[in-house]
């Protein structure tokens, strides 16, 4: 038997700011939903963000893209607990490639907000965190209170890469924040900032 | 019509596509793409990226395109079957998705299971706006792979180019047992 999983107390809302004190130091990717609304809180939608609004499962495959594309960048992927198990064997790919400037941040709320709040599998019997493990990222740690998230902003500079923070949050609103859905922008938003051109 | 030699086209094309700036391969293997990634492999100016599904080489490489470098995604007709949702980065978010798909299911296919697909892998790139270009002989191998870089690059399209069964040669079955009476 394992020991029983804490009942998550974080809220999804106060948790990037933490993580990332100096967001525009980072390239962020983010999934759909709810972690994108975050990270566009984060960083005002900012230039350094590519955020989803479909395609759930992309986020780490394009953040990994990007991280091995950018090598002196600081990338992070932000994604949701259902939209990294949509494509969990990119995790696999991570690891393999094993990019020394790729972060994945997971906004485990054990359920699909966006939907309705239906439960997902890690409100059940998953763990996401040792699905990582057994993929083979070089380094993985789950945060459940506030000091375990002031130890991940910690562990997001500090451990080994490419990494992977869960941080399991209540199951509450995310960050009401209006951003750009029309994803042709964002790219060309993305690439003037980092390329200076179209 | 003898079977185009798989060293030499892959060289060439190898040589085509870095010409042309790509210099991130991802992939599925298939028989199809094995020659040219073990060359990418052994280059200095290629890094590949082997896949779990092909779905993330659609992303990997419009990844790699926020910050301007040129990827592709090489996998067999079955693995475009798993990547159309993902392809609404290319329509929607005019992300220059460079594929090359090495076919199964069409001519002199042996195994029943790979016709759906393959019959299925232009009719699904079309719908999601993935322009297409077929290589039936040695001689349509570099028009058909300037045109999809051209589409993809210059054009801000998906482009695809399609080695069919004609060009690659038809997997061989050991002959099959007579069929079974039934009743």
């Amino acid at each position: 038997m394992t020991a029983p999983t804490p009942i998550p107390t974080l809220d999804r809302r106060d948790v990037l700011a933490v993580l990332f004190p100096k967001p525009d130091d980072t390239l962020f990717i983010s999934g759909l939903a709810g972690s994108a609304r975050d990270t566009a809180g984060l960083t005002g939608d900012g230039a350094n963000l590519f955020t989803m609004a479909g395609t759930m499962g992309a986020a780490v495959p394009m953040g990994l893209g990007l991280a091995l594309s950018a090598p002196k960048a600081q990338v992070a992927v932000i994604t949701g607990d259902g939209e990294m198990l949509m494509n969990v064997g990119a995790l696999a790919t991570v690891a393999t490639m094993a990019p020394k400037n790729l972060s994945i941040v997971c906004i485990d709320n054990g359920c699909h907000g966006e939907t309705g709040g239906q439960p997902g599998h890690t409100a059940m019997n998953t763990d996401l965190a040792l699905m990582a493990k057994g993929a083979g990222l070089a380094s993985v740690m789950t945060a459940n209170t506030a000091d375990d998230l002031a130890a991940g902003a910690k562990f997001l500079i500090e451990a080994a890469a490419p990494r992977l923070l869960v941080v399991r949050v209540t199951d509450g609103p995310p960050t009401a924040f209006v951003r750009n859905l029309d994803p042709a922008e964002c790219r060309l938003r993305f690439r003037q900032a980092t390329l200076g051109g179209g | 019509m003898s079977k185009p030699d798989k060293n030499a086209w892959s060289s060439q094309l190898f040589n085509d596509l870095i010409e042309g700036g790509v210099s991130l391969f991802t992939y599925v293997p298939d028989s199809g793409n094995a020659r040219l990634i073990e060359i990418a492999n052994s280059s200095n100016q290629a890094q590949t990226v082997l896949l779990t599904s092909e779905e993330e080489g659609v992303a990997v490489c419009a990844g790699a395109d926020l910050v301007g470098k040129r990827g592709i995604l090489c996998m067999q007709s079955s693995g475009v079957g798993n990547c159309p949702n993902f392809l609404s980065l290319v329509k929607g978010g005019r992300f220059p998705v460079l594929m090359m798909v090495s076919m199964r299911g069409d001519y002199g296919e042996q195994n029943p299971w790979q016709y759906p697909m393959g019959q299925a892998v232009e009719p699904i790139l079309h719908a999601l706006g993935v322009l297409t270009f077929r290589v039936e002989t040695p001689d349509d191998l570099k028009p058909a792979t300037d045109a999809a870089l051209a589409a993809a690059f210059s054009g801000g399209h998906g482009a695809a180019f399609i080695l069919s069964q004609k060009f690659l040669g038809a997997k061989p079955f050991p002959k099959a047992a007579p069929a079974p009476k039934t009743q």
